[in-house]
């Protein structure tokens, strides 16, 4: 079977500042990933190129087993989406008007969003809680709202892939967790396929199916969250010593103070 | 935050900016209405509705035939059109750039426009028919500078505004040096260089007309256009948008329209930069609707301004780019300190 996403030896570098290389990654179809590492470690650059939102200067991303740098962009937009973690701010549109350009790569340029697809409007609203606010402006919702609102308009696109860039950062533990279940509901029902870059690392084990640490540009660690969590790995990726603790079956880490050998 | 609606209730809430929106549009059409009357009515030999009626439905050697067929309803179709081409352009460079301070000005139109203009008058005073033609042709030459300047593998829209800085300097450089050599002809250049619809008639109508539909044809195929690209670059290319040749479509729309208007009326500005910023406050961000109010909008604001730039300072023509400017100015500044109390 295809993998969902596949990127095989990415290179990435500004000028002689190299930012990936050797980047190996598959995302099985109705997977969740999480994507961990350090600042400046390049996860976000790894998701970029997987949105072909920028070019790698060496090696392929394939799309169910095909490069999507030979692909159109509508043809990508109609699988794969991306929410980042922030979006433009001062846009006076209403929550429906955003979800609705979210059905762009179904329309043809002619085409206005209207009949079937606003059917898929209405559904990508209800399934992110939206639909009692989409008569809204952006302007008058709140950091979580404004997220959902956002996330509501990629599942308009009816996307197989949905890729996310840190997009609880800026919110509150209480919406940061409205956000991660309101994903975990759109996995598990419409077995979406999941890739999200994460800074909490608790709420990566506690939510993803499997975590890939990045440290320097290259893969260091992947696996089962159970399987990650070690003291070692924070050692090494994090540089940090922490205690890891059992809740459930699910691993939790407790951070205790800044490893000793620390390098870099 | 929301009180939690019942299933009924939920159906009961409609789009209230629908019913706002359509309201918005009738309004701004009877404004036009009305400021296209005026303009018809006042000035050195003021008319009262009926007589312009009359003189407008029914062709005969009076007074009021001629002065509101020949003089007032030219000028004000002109500065209609004019009008509805600088706003529609500034609405739509605001988008692409994500800018409220972006105007025709910053592609370099009006610089580009201004320098071939007063060429044609300063050093070929004989070739003065083919001002509109030089003055167009000038301004898109330097958006299209602007445009490559600004080209790094994409044209994001802070290097085409910083390109558009430095062009605009250069060009402005220019035209200054040429005056300076030249101060005796300043005097055939200035009202130009401010904006003005004095003496406009069924020529410049004509002449603006095809521009203005062409234009305006075009605008609406490219309203999608816009409402994806103020969405940021990242997310209108995961919607399977292709920004750069998106963005450059608009931006040349945009300068043909206003090229296309300050090649009849001369440098108006404000018009551009205001407008939108009002309706946007109105109306909200959306292009379906930000657009056709923006147009309408211009259109009654310059023929107001210029009906006004005409008969407040009777027996003084004041060119009506220099009215827009000191009503435009302070007002811009009320719209900034608005904007820095929220």
């Amino acid at each position: 079977m295809n993998a969902a996403l596949s990127a095989s030896d990415l290179k990435y570098g500004y000028r002689t500042n190299t930012v990936i290389e050797g980047f190996d990654l598959d995302v099985k179809p109705g997977e969740w990933l999480g994507i961990v590492g350090p600042n400046g470690s390049g996860k976000s650059t790894v998701l970029r190129m997987l949105a072909r939102l920028i070019q790698p200067h060496h090696g392929t991303v394939a799309m169910y087993g095909e490069c999507i740098s030979g692909m159109s962009t509508k043809a990508i937009a109609k699988k794969l989406t991306m929410l980042s973690q922030t979006q433009e701010a001062a846009l006076d549109i209403t929550v429906r008007e955003l979800v609705r350009r979210g059905r762009n790569p179904h329309l043809n340029w002619y085409e206005e969003c209207r009949g079937e697809h606003e059917k898929v409007v209405d559904w990508a609203l209800q399934s992110t809680k939206m639909t009692e606010l989409q008569h809204r402006s952006l302007l008058a919702l709140s950091g979580g709202e404004r997220q959902r609102a956002w996330l509501a308009m990629c599942m308009a696109q009816s996307p197989e892939i949905l890729l996310l860039d840190e997009p609880t950062t800026y919110l509150d533990i209480a919406h940061q967790l409205e956000l991660m279940e309101l994903i975990r509901g759109l996995n598990k029902e419409q077995s979406l396929t999941v890739v999200m870059v994460l800074h909490d690392l608790n709420q990566a084990a506690r939510y993803c199916d499997r975590i890939v640490a990045i440290k320097d540009g290259a893969v260091v660690r992947e696996g089962r969250p159970s399987e990650v969590f070690q003291p070692q790995f924070f050692r090494e990726v994090f540089g940090i010593e922490a205690k890891i603790h059992d809740d459930d079956g699910i691993p939790f880490y407790l951070p205790c103070g800044i490893a000793c050998e620390r390098e870099g | 935050m929301t009180s939690l609606a019942s299933k009924s209730n939920v159906q009961l809430i409609k789009d209230p900016r629908y019913i706002r929106n359509i309201g918005l549009l009738v309004g701004g059409i009877v404004l036009l209405l009305a400021a296209v009357l005026v303009g018809l009515m006042a000035g050195a030999i003021s008319l009262p509705a009926a007589e312009v009626w009359t003189a407008l439905v029914r062709d005969s050697d009076s007074e009021a035939r001629q002065i509101v067929w020949n003089l007032r309803l030219p000028r004000v179709l002109t500065g209609m059109l004019a009008g509805a081409c600088l706003a529609t352009s500034g609405a739509f460079l605001q988008g692409v750039f994500r800018n409220p301070l972006a105007d025709p000005g910053i592609i370099g139109v009006s610089s580009g426009g201004g320098l071939a203009a007063v060429v044609i008058m300063i050093l070929f005073p004989a070739q003065i028919a083919y001002l509109p033609m030089a003055a167009f042709f000038g301004a898109l030459g330097a958006a299209v500078v602007v445009y490559i300047l600004a080209w790094k593998g994409g044209a994001s829209p802070l290097r085409l505004i910083l390109a558009g800085v430095a062009v605009n300097s250069l060009l402005g450089a220019g035209m200054t040096t040429l005056m300076i050599l030249n101060s005796e002809k300043v005097q055939a250049v200035l009202p130009w260089m401010s904006g003005s619809l004095n003496g406009r008639s069924w020529p410049h109508f004509d002449a603006l007309l095809p521009y203005t539909i062409v234009g305006g044809l075009a605008s609406i195929f490219l309203i999608k256009q816009a409402n994806l690209l103020v969405l940021g670059d990242d997310t209108a290319k995961v919607l399977g948008n292709r920004v750069e040749t998106g963005r450059l479509l608009i931006i040349l729309l945009s300068t043909f329209l206003a090229g296309a208007a300050i090649s009849i009326v001369g440098m108006v500005g404000f018009v551009g930069l205001v407008v939108p910023h009002i309706v946007r406050l109105l109306a909200g961000g959306n292009y379906r609707i930000l657009l056709p109010l923006s147009a309408i909008g211009g259109a009654a604001l310059v023929v107001m301004a210029d009906t006004a730039a005409r008969s407040w300072f009777d027996p003084i023509e004041f060119p009506v780019g220099i009215l827009l400017a000191l009503l435009g100015a302070p007002f811009f500044l009320y719209l900034l300190r608005k904007g820095l109390g929220k």
